[in-house]
């Protein structure tokens, strides 16, 4: 099968029966707006097909998935913890997306934000300091982190245009490789995989340290980090729609050469975008550990920058529509850890996954059959 | 035309991103003692053995649940575990309900997976790796109500909130016998030591093994390799290729595949696996025994005093008395493998007996004189290390601080091996 985008008419002289994937050229806006329900609805008719081959009844674990995800304010808690990072990281992914910098390294530089912020909040800020100016330094700390991280693809590619893809997905390992040295070496608590715990006042604030004051906030474990994700998709979306260095990128994306010709520094773009959409994932890595771990260990994030990916663009790189799909997929998450054995959840989550993703795609595309 | 492309580069790419997405989402961290990282991957194609199942609470039971880092299917520390939960099944009959959750991260979903427990209903909940230490205490003073207990740290606190763990050092130190007298009969006198993580259970465990082996074999010498992680079946295999490759004739791991007992195999010469008693089970004929945890009694003993209500922050730490240790070919009603020596089975039966008497143990195992890999002195005559000198403790509150921390390397282990960092 060969893979050509733009609908062109055969040549002539072949006469070969050949596949051809083309992008519909209209979608009706009917189709958009129904699409991710359609996805949704096969994703999870498939799954029950799965479900009933184990010997199992679809329909209850499908209710119990969701009740444990949305049932309860303890559910609705727990997927806002698992919301949080995700929004964070698919904001910051969809900001190169947009100009069609493949940056895939998000998870690098969610780990390089808490890196730095857990360098901070460990070894600079003096622990008896207030809570907002840890914070800030943290979340300060956490941007830049992530933000070198992707500036230095973003640099490669603007100076002597090195495949971007490559270099963030390669970036990964390093930065996790980088993290593993410090948690094992320097700042490791006796030799284990992990830090001190952070001081007090570098804890993320939880609705939970409110229950004193509001009973019904008790046991609800979500941290403020979400207002920041939720603030932040806000100015994107501004950005986005009113401002000319948004609509600069989107054209850049676009049509590059069109761009340039309109005058756009074309390679300090890259290199701003690029450090822009290291710098927010970077801050989800920062209030993961600040909100949630409270210390920096191995592997604390369960693939959220790569999740990230698949979020930003079920989202269509919208900011707000990232939100609500970043609900979707935290619910999963969290709906299917209570599955045993853990294998069916794991297996679901990626039938799951593979479906809305694949589905998606034969929306946009179809097949042609050419002679 | 560029954009329809793009679009499809960035299909392609979310297509990649699927698959990280799998493949790190079950990922979980390694524990302090034999977690494994979750192989997931392989695990969906586990048998269900009644289909999917979700852990619910019983009425009128004790219910007991456990939290799992690995698969049950991993043939190491998490299958010992779920035997442990199997039987206490069985020895508590109608009374006591059981459920658990197999390869749960470590970190923060371990805490909300933990939570959602408590918050079921369960009348207890035992956490069986490192990683979920700090989850485990904050969901303790959450649910008092509720008892939890810790498998391999150092925290608890005064009311319902335990750590368990046990004197593995012991059965490493008998290893340490047999092992030794196997690399004498080769002629070989070098043993090796795959070593997962430069933590003072690892090296403690190592260095009762390496004082063992001095007292089968004085002249050997015992390699080590580490290879920071507990379940990585490829690197546990090399770090035993490379050993026997420089000349060791016994390979004991401290990792939890019996990959290192398979190259044994391999080279038709000796391996010793680590935490189920199943661990000889790929090859029987090269493998010379395995010590092994057997949880069940503990978790009985632990279940009945909470049922009675007796049930109190602790830090429990058994010895081989307790019948929660084990070492394979020289428990009740097993025969000593094929490979092992002769001479070295009346000894180590001996020293055994004396164990299961509570008249040897791990402190007997650590009273000076020690020497380190070095030859100095580390342990003076006379000296017996404290409990928190075998585990290292330092600055944790309610325990003393260690002074011969376990930081040191014993006689026997090659004297340029380092701790590493």
């Amino acid at each position: 099968m060969s893979v050509q985008s733009p609908p062109q008419p055969p040549p002539q002289t072949s006469t070969r029966t050949r596949l051809r994937l083309e992008r519909r050229m209209e979608q009706p806006r009917w189709l958009n707006i129904l699409a991710p329900f359609i996805l949704i609805i096969a994703a999870l008719l498939v799954g029950a097909l799965l479900l009933s081959l184990t010997g199992s009844d679809p329909w209850l674990i499908y209710r119990r998935m969701a009740s444990v995800a949305y049932g309860s304010k303890y559910g609705w808690s727990d997927t806002t913890i698992k919301a949080t990072p995700l929004i964070l990281a698919s904001l910051g992914v969809s900001i190169a997306f947009r100009m069609r910098l493949w940056n895939i390294g998000a998870e690098g530089q969610l780990y390089m934000g808490a890196f730095l912020a857990t360098g901070v909040a460990l070894n600079v800020v003096p622990p008896e300091s207030p809570m907002w100016l840890m914070l800030l330094t943290m979340g300060v700390a956490g941007f830049i982190g992530g933000a070198i991280w992707g500036f230095i693809p973003g640099l490669l590619k603007a100076k002597l245009n090195v495949n971007e893809i490559i270099t963030t997905l390669m970036l990964n390992y390093v930065a996790i490789l980088w993290n593993n040295y410090f948690i094992y070496g320097p700042w490791s608590e006796r030799g284990f995989g992990l830090t001190p715990q952070f001081p007090r006042n570098a804890w993320m604030p939880r609705f939970t340290d409110y229950a004193t004051a509001v009973p019904a906030l008790r046991g609800v474990t979500a941290h403020f980090g979400i207002f920041l994700a939720f603030f932040l998709a806000i100015v994107l979306w501004v950005v986005w729609r009113w401002t000319k260095w948004g609509f600069e990128v989107s054209i850049i994306g676009d049509n590059p050469q069109a761009a340039r010709y309109a005058g756009i520094n074309l390679s300090r773009k890259i290199m701003v975008v690029m450090a822009l959409s290291g710098g927010l994932a970077g801050l989800a890595g920062m209030v993961e550990v600040s909100g949630v771990v409270h210390r920096l260990q191995e592997r604390f994030s369960p693939g959220y920058g790569f999740t990230a990916i698949i979020v930003a663009w079920l989202a269509k790189l919208n900011p707000l529509a990232i939100i609500v799909v970043s609900y979707l997929f935290a619910g999963l998450l969290v709906g299917a850890d209570e599955i045993q054995p853990a294998g069916i959840a794991q297996l679901l989550q990626g039938v799951i996954l593979f479906v809305v993703v694949g589905g998606d795609m034969m929306l946009r595309y179809r097949l042609r059959v050419t002679h | 035309m560029r954009h329809n492309r793009s679009w499809l580069v960035l299909g392609l790419l979310v297509a990649v991103a699927l698959v990280f997405a799998a493949c790190a989402a079950p990922a979980s961290a390694p524990a302090d003692t034999g977690g494994e990282t979750a192989a997931a991957e392989s695990e969906s194609a586990a048998p269900a053995e009644s289909g999917v199942q979700i852990p619910e609470v019983e009425e009128g039971k004790f219910n007991v649940a456990f939290v799992y880092v690995g698969p049950i299917g991993d043939g190491g520390w998490t299958y010992a575990h779920n035997q442990g939960r199997e039987y206490l099944e069985e020895q508590m009959g109608d009374q006591v309900a059981t459920a658990y959750l197999e390869s749960v991260p470590e970190g923060a979903d371990a805490e909300r997976v933990i939570r959602n427990l408590a918050r079921k209903g369960f009348d207890a909940v035992f956490t069986t790796s490192f990683g979920y230490m700090d989850p485990t205490e904050t969901v303790a003073e959450e649910f008092p109500d509720v008892d939890f207990v810790h498998v391999s740290g150092f925290k608890k606190n005064d009311t319902n909130f335990a750590n368990l763990f046990g004197a593995m050092e012991d059965m490493k130190y008998l290893t340490g016998m047999i092992a030794g007298a196997r690399a004498a009969e080769d002629g070989s006198n070098r043993v090796g030591y795959v070593a997962p993580f430069p933590i003072p259970e690892v090296i403690r465990h190592a260095n009762a093994a390496s004082l063992g082996m001095r007292q089968t074999c004085p002249e050997c010498q015992l390699d080590i390799r580490w290879i920071f992680t507990w379940f990585y079946p490829d690197l546990e295999r090399q770090a035993a290729e490379s050993m026997f490759d420089a000349g060791a004739s016994v390979v004991i791991t401290g990792a939890d595949t019996p990959g290192p007992v398979q190259v044994a195999g391999e080279r038709d010469l000796w391996g010793v696996g680590y935490d189920s008693s199943n661990a000889c089970d790929v090859d029987p004929e090269h493998c010379l025994t395995v010590p092994y945890w057997n949880w069940g009694p503990e978790y009985v003993h632990l279940v009945e005093q909470m049922m009675a209500g007796e049930f109190t922050g602790a830090d429990i730490y058994f010895e081989v008395d307790s019948g929660a240790l084990g070492l394979l070919g020289f428990m009740d009603g097993q025969e000593p493998q094929p490979g092992v020596p002769e001479s070295v089975i009346p000894q180590v039966q001996e020293i055994l007996g004396k164990m299961e008497a509570g008249e040897f143990t791990r402190f007997d195992i650590f009273t000076g004189p020690i020497k380190n890999n070095k030859g100095e002195e580390i342990v003076p005559e006379g000296v017996t290390l404290t409990q928190s000198d075998l585990e290292g403790l330092s600055g944790i509150p309610g325990r003393e601080d260690c002074t011969i921390c376990m930081s040191w390397l014993a006689d026997g282990i090659v004297p340029d091996a380092e701790i590493p960092q």
